[in-house]
């Protein structure tokens, strides 16, 4: 499924000149709030129709101003969930999650209640009015109900925006479940460095209603510049990592990757569990020489690969370890008295305990949510 | 108690004749009061607050102005009226049939109003919600919308049959005041005034024309009150 779109579209002062193209299985649409994602995602599924431009997925159109077609919301069998859940309060949530289906064709309806109903772990509340409901069983009765219309695409706007942390935590690995498990290309609205780290497998950073970048998760993550100010310190390197062990004595869990073996605080994923960890720029310093006489873990081998400028005073160093990149941000100062090159081999160096939920995904997994 | 009940033919007549007259003026008036409503609610039309005022109009005027436009429209030689009758043999003019259209026409307006508000007062995004599910707007408004503005729908059709239980003047003008055919109990009470003696027999019909009143009123506020808690809205 390949959702491409060229459009501009004025709201009052504010144009949106977007033009990507996107077959990830989860795709981001990332930017500050008032940078037109929002906006975008409404033209896609059809609740607005642009000033002029091009909309098609899987080759059908959905929008062509050019030839005057603007195929209806209804018709566009394009499943959305809002950041505001939008229950129908008068159903009880059986009724909602059954909505959909009268409006697909038999022939196309391949989402099944009680598979839906197992993946979200929603089967004790169907009785339920949605008044009755907290917020995070609220958000995945809507994508219940979204994923039993049979969407060829799921849109997400923001779904986690509005909840606090451990509501976000709760619904985090049923989002991964659904990228996972099911064939519905998604495309996820966030601001969230966290949230597009752990899920998008592409992302399309916005910025001021044009499209800045896009391109692969592990690629975008590392481009700080792209990031929205108040989110820079979560951006980083990220990569695919597996469960290598678990080390209980000191409870840590191994992890290994191209870069290297990783550890990290415990994680309630069992060996052989992917995982994608991102490493915060941040929380990585670098040594010139293999560092002796270090608390921190994780000492990882590597050539710089690219020095760039950072916000004043710091740089940004990739450095390839392996094949894998991995960011540090640092003062400028510790550049110049490192004589930090291009082609340097250092070592990059990462505590252990500088890893949290937030970037490893621990504690969220399913296993541990059951 | 019993004297109470112990009605002439006529009177009775009048009761029933008062209920019919009300029930059919409140069914007829909630298609059109529901489109007017959503109209008004929703759509964006030159002449909007012009149509706004005609809505509005039989709660401005006099009942007998309204009553004497509508002996105008819909009267035997009304244009309205002789194009009714001919083509479709619906006769308004001193039938209960008329006596029904101005009850509607005179509580329209109080009818529309509730219904508009609650419209208004529909989520609309909600509404979008089941449009990204599929449901084409008119199933929208059949599945989302309708049953959102239920406590509205009731309490506007309430109104409207409040309304035709005391409407005398637009009735009076139009249909005039034939006992068995378009004598309503307001009418009745009138008539009772008029003749000497009659105080017994007004008595009765207003105490009467006061419990169909509280009754419809009680019955609608429970009704609403179910309708309302059922939905819960967030």
């Amino acid at each position: 499924m390949t959702v491409s779109v060229d459009i501009h579209h004025q709201l009052g002062e504010f144009a949106l000149e977007a033009r990507f193209e996107s077959a990830g299985r989860l795709t981001a649409l990332f930017g500050p709030s008032g940078s037109g994602k929002s906006t975008l995602i409404n033209l896609i599924a059809g609740l607005i129709c642009p000033d002029k431009g091009r909309i098609s997925a899987d080759g059908n159109v959905l929008v062509d101003t050019a030839a005057r077609i603007f195929v209806p919301m209804h018709k566009r069998r394009i499943g959305m969930v809002f950041q505001d859940a939008r229950l129908f309060p008068h159903m009880s949530v059986a009724g909602n999650l059954r909505y959909g289906r009268w409006f697909t064709p038999a022939s196309e309806r391949y989402a099944k209640m009680d598979a839906v109903v197992d993946l979200l772990g929603i089967g004790h509340l169907l009785d339920r009015r949605p008044a009755k409901l907290s917020g995070g069983e609220k958000q995945r009765v809507a994508i219940g109900r979204a994923l039993l219309a049979s969407p060829k695409l799921l849109l997400m706007d923001e779904p986690l925006a509005s909840l606090d942390e451990a509501r976000k935590a709760e619904i985090l690995p049923y989002i991964e479940r659904l990228r996972d498990e099911t064939k519905i290309p998604i495309v996820y609205v966030s601001h969230s460095v966290a949230e597009v780290a752990r899920l998008a497998s592409d992302v399309v950073v916005l910025s001021q209603g044009k499209v800045a970048a896009s391109g692969p998760t592990e690629a975008i993550m590392q481009r700080l510049d792209l990031l929205p100010a108040e989110e820079r310190g979560e951006g980083g390197a990220v990569l695919d990592t597996k469960v290598l062990r678990h080390d209980e004595a000191f409870g840590m869990t191994v992890l290994g990757s191209q870069a290297g073996e990783i550890r990290v605080p415990r994680l309630a994923r069992p060996v052989g569990a992917t995982v994608r960890l991102r490493i915060r720029a941040r929380d990585v310093m670098i040594a010139t020489e293999q560092p002796t006489g270090l608390s921190a873990l994780n000492i990882l081998a590597g050539t710089i690969a690219a020095v760039r400028p950072g916000i004043e005073p710091a740089v940004e160093i990739a450095i390839d370890c392996n094949g894998a990149i991995v960011l540090a941000r640092i003062t400028e100062q510790s550049k110049h008295t490192l004589r930090l090159t291009l082609g340097h081999k250092v070592f990059a160096v990462i505590k252990t305990v500088s890893f949290d939920s937030a970037t490893t995904g621990a504690g969220l997994s399913v296993e541990a949510d059951g | 108690m019993t004297w109470l009940l112990d009605l002439t033919p006529d009177e009775w007549n009048a009761v029933r004749l008062s209920i019919k007259v009300a029930t059919v003026a409140m069914i007829a008036s909630l298609p059109p009061g529901i489109l007017l409503a959503l109209l008004l609610a929703r759509g964006r039309f030159w002449g909007k607050t012009l149509l706004n005022g005609l809505v509005h109009l039989p709660l401005i005027l006099p009942p007998v102005v309204t009553g004497y436009l509508l002996l105008l429209a819909f009267g035997r030689r009304g244009p309205a009226g002789a194009f009714l009758a001919e083509h479709f043999g619906i006769v308004f003019s001193f039938r209960w049939t008329g006596a029904a259209l101005a009850c509607g026409v005179m509580g329209f307006p109080l009818m529309v109003r509730a219904i508009r508000l609650s419209i208004e007062a529909v989520d609309r995004r909600i509404e979008a919600a089941a449009g990204t599910l599929g449901a084409n707007p008119l199933w929208v408004f059949a599945t989302i919308t309708l049953p959102l503005i239920l406590p509205g729908l009731i309490t506007g059709a309430i109104l409207s049959f409040a309304k035709a239980m005391g409407e005398f003047g637009a009735t009076i003008t139009f249909v005039s005041n034939i006992p068995n055919e378009t004598q309503t109990l307001p009418s009745a009470i009138y008539t009772f005034t008029q003749v000497p003696g009659g105080d017994e027999g007004a008595l009765r019909l207003t105490l009467i024309s006061i419990v169909i009143s509280m009754v419809a009123l009680i019955a609608s506020e429970v009704l609403a009150r179910r309708v309302g808690r059922r939905m819960d809205i967030e």
